[in-house]
């Protein structure tokens, strides 16, 4: 099968990948450039594991053709820590327990990067709004609304952006 | 399961392209990727087109161009298709909104189809990649087999506050439709004239309700007018039986739906 050279920026630095005609990007996160952090899901766009930041806008990895961000800017999960120290957004999942099995939580915590940074004090109707394309399974959202609303409150989003 | 992207700078090489009519052409991926997340085996070779002019919205001519390409999410934050926000909001989640495209939500089975139904309902005209342009109409029409061409862009009128719209959804927000309601509703002088009003999910594609719309005619909006139209609803319709909604629930709540939109109009 043909492989192609793409380019991206992949949360600040430079990745030269060869990918697989028709491949999505979650595989080439995943397979390609050892980035974990994206899930998979249901390969359907229905559950929202996979979601990272393209160019600025919280999008499914699995729906998204890879050699399209070619040029472009992918982040996900594995950028919002600084070394150790984890981002208001994670240290405030930590504290709500808004992650019971964790499989979905990568995807909360795009979604609400995505948010913050674009609406750095959302309502709580914003929030849920934010993260209606991510299920969950365990917590029943609550924990993980109240986890954003507080990292809005103290500030996480500019730090978490 | 080889498949072969080619990807061209303009609409017209991605058209021949898809002369041999194998190829499947890509938008936002949306609905295209599934499929080849699926392993479809029908799919072998997709194009797509990188031409900017398909993200445009830019006024023109008294209409407004939306370039194919443009996406849910630009739609509902652009001054100029302020009064399609309502519908572009209300689509998948964010991030489908980020990435499915106008065009290609004209094509988009049922129960997708809420963007096609509204530009039906306004009576868009479609401009196809040679640079025809047709009634929205010529697309929707259940046994046409598609534009003739890919489509470049849709152009709209601003409807100046006469376009109203609902989508009923048993999860809110992201819900995907039971049925949704698409009105064009110009009442110069107070009376209703030539109301466009499309269901979409009461059959394959958006139709317009047409009884409904003759009951609506040339009367004021009041309530007679509107419990006329809600009972000349479901009229012609053949709903479909699927997981969301009987085709019977679909009959009952469509003249109800449409009352309430109706209703809730200043």
């Amino acid at each position: 099968m043909a492989q192609k050279p793409i380019r991206f920026t992949h949360n600040g630095a430079e990745r030269a990948v060869f990918v697989e005609e028709g491949a999505n990007l979650l595989d080439v996160l995943r397979r390609g450039v050892g980035d974990l952090t994206p899930k998979y899901g249901c390969g359907q766009g229905t559950c929202g594991a996979c979601t990272v930041i393209v160019d600025g806008a919280p999008r499914l990895s699995c729906l998204t053709l890879a050699e399209t961000v070619d040029g472009g800017r992918v982040d996900t999960v594995a950028g919002l820590a600084e070394g150790n120290r984890l981002s208001a957004l994670q240290e405030a999942f930590m504290s709500h327990f808004a992650a019971q099995c964790g499989y979905c939580t990568d995807g909360m915590l795009m979604s609400a990067t995505a948010l913050l940074k674009d609406n750095p004090r959302p309502t709580r109707e914003e929030v849920v709004e934010a993260i209606s394309g991510n299920l969950c399974r365990c917590t029943g959202y609550e924990a993980i609304i109240e986890a954003i609303l507080t990292a809005a409150g103290s500030g996480g989003a500019r730090r978490a952006g | 399961m080889a498949v072969t992207v080619e990807t061209y700078a303009t609409l017209a090489e991605a058209q021949r392209a898809m002369a041999g009519g194998r190829a499947r052409f890509l938008g936002g991926g949306t609905i295209l990727m599934r499929a080849l997340n699926e392993a479809d085996p029908s799919i072998s070779t997709i194009v797509r087109a990188t031409d900017p002019a398909l993200r445009q919205i830019r006024p023109e001519g008294g209409e407004i161009m939306i370039g194919a390409g443009v996406t849910m999410a630009e739609l509902a934050r652009h001054r100029d298709t302020a009064f399609l926000a309502p519908v572009a909001r209300v689509i998948g989640g964010p991030q489908v909104r980020a990435a499915a495209t106008v065009a290609g939500n004209l094509f988009a089975a049922a129960p997708y189809g809420d963007m096609a139904a509204a530009l039906l309902a306004l009576g868009a005209t479609i401009e196809t990649a040679d640079g025809r342009r047709q009634p929205i109409e010529e697309l929707m029409r259940p046994s046409g087999s598609g534009a003739g061409g890919l489509v470049a862009a849709v152009r709209v009128a601003d409807p100046r506050g006469a376009f109203h719209f609902c989508k009923v959804s048993r999860v809110k927000p992201k819900g995907v439709s039971l049925i949704s309601i698409a009105a064009l509703l110009p009442r110069p002088g107070g009376r209703i004239e030539r109301p466009r009003i499309v269901f979409n999910g009461m059959g394959p594609r958006p139709v317009r309700a047409a009884e409904a719309e003759r009951a609506l005619e040339g009367r004021s909006l009041d309530a007679a007018a509107i419990a006329a139209a809600a009972r000349a609803a479901a009229e012609g319709f053949d709903p479909p039986d699927d997981a969301l909604a009987s085709a019977w629930y679909r009959r009952e709540v469509a003249g109800v739906h449409l009352a309430r939109l109706l209703t809730g109009i200043r």
